[in-house]
């Protein structure tokens, strides 16, 4: 036991008491502590096990430093792995428990794994594991490796929020520099906001102690708190500005407790000020890694934010002038203290697994703790996010900011700046556009870095157990660059992602090169700063949100009518009626459709306007069949083409008006076939003649198809002949459905007589009722897209992207004329024209059919010929017809059309079976129904 | 996220936009003959430069078609482009 609470002093609340347990232990803190400076005010030093060697591991930072106190927490049920203890905010309840480490952190049954050291380097497992096969141990050490351990349950309502908000000015960090600079922006009129990772503001102060200002600390941030939100300002505590992206968006994730998913804000700033502070970089020696070592600056946080002393007699290691403050401010809370000189010699930590002493050089000390400081390291992660650069200043021994990005400026500490107040003047004149008054710095460093050849286990990565022998190896092994090294050692990999580690690595390896620690460089800075859950880049963007599906107006009357719903193309439709067994449903309602009528929801379907003086020649050129020709009132079936001569949809075009088409394109293909129409109107024509607008949800669309669609639709009040010399396939007329306009075009998917009526949403409801209780009398009702994809199928009629894929020309499907004869230009025609569309063996639609007796071809099937199989095709759709009550499939073979009555091999997940090449078509070839 | 000008509505996030392709390519009059290299060219071939680059992008919610002038480098937008005529 060493650490104890100080009877004063902190922002804790000691009036109240919190219990937690942690490795099975119950423990008491007060609010306002973490998870680490609770144990730690029990005396708890264990708090972890490293990641290979399980070496006991304690405290060594106060905040996102730290890389070794990580824990599975849980309460009231929910649990999150791998929190850090220095910054999860302790709860009443909670239960906590050492990742990596069994039954507990201070007594782990793998700790013996650290007596195998010598054989477990660097890469070790690269060159260990290869032989016979790397396989076979893979599965054992994963088991080995990991963290924290997933419960597998989800939290219920674990969504982020996300917030877009913008300001002139973002100043990370609520230490004094940032304050001082928010203040005297949202003073001077600015619009500040001012993100602090904290739940309470101050930052380095309560490392520091004495007064600000002439004031003490706590008043001092009061003042600065209530004039900038006088002023205006904006202050987000318990708020990390995790990254910097493109053109000055910063990331920035609010904590709202435990178990609940931060906040996230997209914060575009029109300035940006980084006051993120410094962290205190270990110093490299033997044994550094015990528990007990700590950095001293984190000590001095404990004791000045938590109110814990973290030991009764210190030995304090530091090469610079930075812990002056901090050594009074612990020899006042009543620590034995002792400094001592790091260059007095080969330091080396005391004791077994309680740290007892510290050699340093020829001395020994006796010491419970033993406090280190290697010097400060200005936080930069946010600087080179946004692209700025570092300078190497040999004065403060650290990176400090260079040439900035844009919008960007660094003050305080991060700055390098680490007098506060020279910080304090930097940040009022930054904050208002001003360059900062000169300033001698009063800090002073002495260089001490890793010592290549020094003797025993110098740690360099606690958590990842990289020590100084690993770099030296890595160097022998020519991984020296220090992206390289990174990778081979897992330097800086760990949970903090380096932020104590990578200092001293590139330190080290510039002194085995024996060059210069610029020369060497950093590995690149990567957001997020800190690790922020998945959710909260989605947020509420998940499940079904994730890409929502597109309703029909008629919902709830296929609802009612017992509709199967499913995703079809983005919308939600229904597959087949009645809650019969997909099979006999969808055989159902074909044989219903082919003997009296089928009632369709087709509202998907796309329905562009194209209007104005230049419409028709418009339309000529985005199409492959020639529209100009078309009269109105009548329709045409066509294909549009990608410019390499690919079919990209089909669908017909009915022409309303001499300047007034609408293009009736696949449902799920509406959108891209906008942006195409719009991309030609905008990109080479006069914009102003031609319009084009998307009316496909405005327009509901009902489909009647059969041997009674006539007879059902004559029973409408509809002030239109529908006899088929006046109203004949491929025609279109306007006319009035209950007082509302409907159109009516007469066209077919199916092979039968079919009407196609389009009228506004609103009134869909009406029609549905009216087709429906009209299609009772003729034993018709509703058929789903299931059973329309079978009735097309047994046409041969194709379905784009389902019987034609990406290089799929119209030639190969039958419709070769505009190709020889359209005579203006349209979109794909000089591709219909290359070597491969003029191949001999273009894959072309064909229809198969199978031997007597023999089940439906798998869809996906291989067409294979000769001794040695080769794939010449593909089966695309294959259905059993209920009309012909045969199986009947399409397919896309190699020389198809000039096939048929072939016998091929269908080759399919080694089965081979027999089909016969037929014409695509299979009911009606002659078109008889049709006009029925 | 970068933050496009689209010169209908201004400033918008740059998930509302699609990319329609590099600027300055101009399509060969088919009604001429047009040799397979031409047509190749008009369809394959990228520039992909480094630098300042001329792209021709769409925003979706009010289907604006216009070029866009960037730095494929640094990610700043040099300016736009509105293709419809001046007073139009």
């Amino acid at each position: 036991m060493s650490g104890t609470r100080t009877e004063t002093g902190g922002l804790i609340d000691r009036t109240k008491t919190l219990r937690f347990r942690f490795d099975g232990r119950g423990y008491a803190g007060h609010p306002g502590d973490t998870l680490a400076s609770a144990l730690l005010a029990n005396g708890v030093r264990v708090l972890g096990r490293s990641f290979k060697y399980h070496r006991p591991r304690g405290v060594w930072g106060g905040w996102f430093d730290d890389p070794n106190a990580i824990l599975d927490v849980g309460l009231d049920g929910n649990a999150i792995p791998n929190c850090q203890a220095t910054t999860t905010p302790l709860l009443d309840g909670m239960e906590s428990r050492a990742v990596n480490a069994w039954p507990s952190a201070a007594r782990d049954v793998k700790g013996g794994l650290d007596l195998l050291h010598r054989w477990l380097g660097a890469g070790f497992y690269y060159k260990t594991f290869i032989w016979p096969d790397w396989h076979l141990f893979e599965p054992t050490i994963r088991r080995m490796a990991g963290l924290g351990a997933v419960d597998g349950k989800t939290i219920p309502d674990y969504v982020a929020d996300q917030i877009h908000d913008s300001c002139d000015l973002l100043v990370v960090g609520g230490g004094a520099a940032g304050l001082a600079a928010a203040r005297a922006a949202a003073e001077a009129g600015q619009d500040v906001v001012l993100v602090e990772d904290h739940a309470d503001l101050g930052g380095g102060l309560y490392r520091r102690g004495g007064e600000v200002e002439g004031r003490s600390p706590a008043d001092w941030l009061a003042e600065q708190r209530a004039a900038i939100e006088t002023a205006g300002g904006c202050i987000l505590s318990s708020t990390t500005a995790f990254g910097v992206y493109d053109h000055g968006l910063v990331g920035l994730a609010t904590d709202r407790g435990f178990a609940r998913a931060p906040r996230l804000t997209r914060m575009r700033a029109r300035r940006t000020l980084m006051a993120t502070g410094a962290l205190d970089r270990p110093l490299t020696f033997a044994d550094n890694d015990r528990p007990g070592v700590m950095s001293l600056q984190a000590a001095a946080e404990y004791l000045g934010r938590y109110g814990v002393l973290v030991g009764r007699r210190i030995v304090v290691l530091s090469n610079n002038s930075a812990g002056q403050s901090a050594v009074a401010a612990l020899r006042a809370a009543g620590a034995e203290v002792v400094e001592a000189d790091p260059a007095d010699g080969p330091i080396r930590a005391l004791g077994g697994a309680r740290l007892n002493g510290v050699q340093v050089g020829d001395r020994q000390l006796a010491c419970d703790s033993l406090l280190v400081s290697g010097g400060l390291t200005p936080v930069v992660h946010l600087w080179r996010h946004a692209g700025g650069k570092l300078d190497w200043s040999e004065t403060a021994n650290a990176f400090l900011p260079g040439a900035a990005p844009e919008g960007m400026a660094a003050i305080g500490a991060a700055n390098g700046t680490f007098n506060l107040q020279a910080a304090l003047e930097e940040a009022r004149a930054v904050a208002l556009g001003k360059p900062p008054a000169p300033s001698a710095s009063s800090y002073t460093i002495r260089p001490l870095w890793p010592e290549p050849g020094a003797k025993g286990r110098q740690w360099i990565d606690f958590q990842h157990d990289v020590t100084l022998k690993d770099i030296e190896l890595a160097a022998r092994e020519n991984y020296v660059s220090v992206e390289h090294l990174k990778r081979y050692t897992t330097l800086g990999m760990a949970a903090d992602q380096g932020k104590t580690s990578n200092m001293a690595g590139l330190a080290a390896m510039a002194a085995i090169q024996g060059r210069p620690i610029p020369e060497v460089g950093t590995t690149t800075f990567r957001p997020p700063f800190v690790p922020v859950p998945l959710e909260l880049y989605h947020g509420a963007r998940r499940g079904q949100l994730l890409n929502p599906l597109k309703r029909l107006a008629l919902e709830p009357q296929h609802r009612q009518a017992g509709a199967a719903l499913g995703e079809y193309g983005g919308w939600l439709r229904p597959g087949w009626y009645g809650g019969k067994p997909a099979r006999d449903a969808i055989r159902d309602e074909v044989q219903m459709a082919r003997s009296s009528a089928g009632i369709f929801d087709g509202s998907p379907l796309g329905k562009i306007e194209v209007m104005g003086p230049d419409a028709a020649a418009f339309v000529d050129f985005v199409y492959y069949n020639t529209v100009a020709t078309l009269k109105p009132g009548h329709i045409r079936y066509g294909f549009m083409l990608t410019e390499s001569g690919a079919v990209y949809d089909d669908g017909v075009i009915a022409r309303l008006g001499s300047e007034h088409f609408v293009i009736s394109c696949s449902s799920s293909h509406v959108d891209g076939v906008e942006t195409m129409l719009e991309s030609w109107r905008q990109d080479g024509n006069d914009p102003d003649r031609i319009f084009v607008h998307d009316a496909t949800q405005h327009w509901a669309t009902l489909a009647v198809t059969g041997p009674k669609a006539r007879e059902i639709l004559g029973a409408l009040v509809l002030d239109l002949n529908l006899s088929r010399d006046v109203f004949p396939h491929m025609s279109f007329r306007e006319t009035i459905f209950a007082g509302t306009p409907l159109r009516i075009a007469r066209v077919s998917f199916t092979g039968d007589v079919s009407f196609e009526l389009s009228l506004r949403t609103a009134k869909a409801a009406d029609l549905w009722a009216a087709l429906t209780m009209a299609g009772a009398e003729h034993g018709a009702g509703p058929i789903g897209i299931e059973a329309l994809s079978v009735l097309r199928a047994e046409k041969g009629f194709i379905i784009i992207g389902k019987d034609t894929d990406g290089e799929t020309m119209p030639h190969d499907l039958g419709f070769g004329g505009p190709r020889q004869k359209k005579k203006t230009a349209f979109v794909g025609d000089r591709g219909l024209h290359s070597e491969a569309a003029n191949a001999p063996d273009r894959r072309q639609l064909v229809g198969l059919s199978v031997p007597e007796g023999s089940p439906a071809l798998p869809t996906g099937a291989h067409l294979v010929t000769g001794d040695k199989p080769r794939s010449e095709g593909i089966v695309t759709s294959s259905y059993i017809s209920p009309t012909l009550d045969r199986p009947i499939a399409l397919a896309l073979l190699a020389r198809g059309a000039a096939r048929h009555g072939e016998v091929l091999r269908v080759w399919h997940m080694g089965q081979v079976r027999a089909a016969t090449v037929t014409p695509p078509c299979a009911l009606d070839p002659k078109g008889a129904r049709l006009d029925a | 996220m970068q933050l496009f000008p689209c010169p209908f509505c201004g400033a918008r996030d740059e998930r509302e936009f699609h990319f329609m392709g590099e600027a300055g390519k101009t399509r060969p009059d088919t009604q001429q003959p047009v040799s397979d290299a031409d047509w190749a060219a008009y369809l394959y071939d990228q520039r992909n430069d480094k630098g300042r680059v001329r792209e021709v992008w769409m925003h979706l919610p009010c289907r604006e078609v216009f070029g866009m002038q960037r730095d494929s480098v640094t990610m700043q937008v040099l300016g736009t482009t509105a293709f419809r005529k001046a007073g139009a």
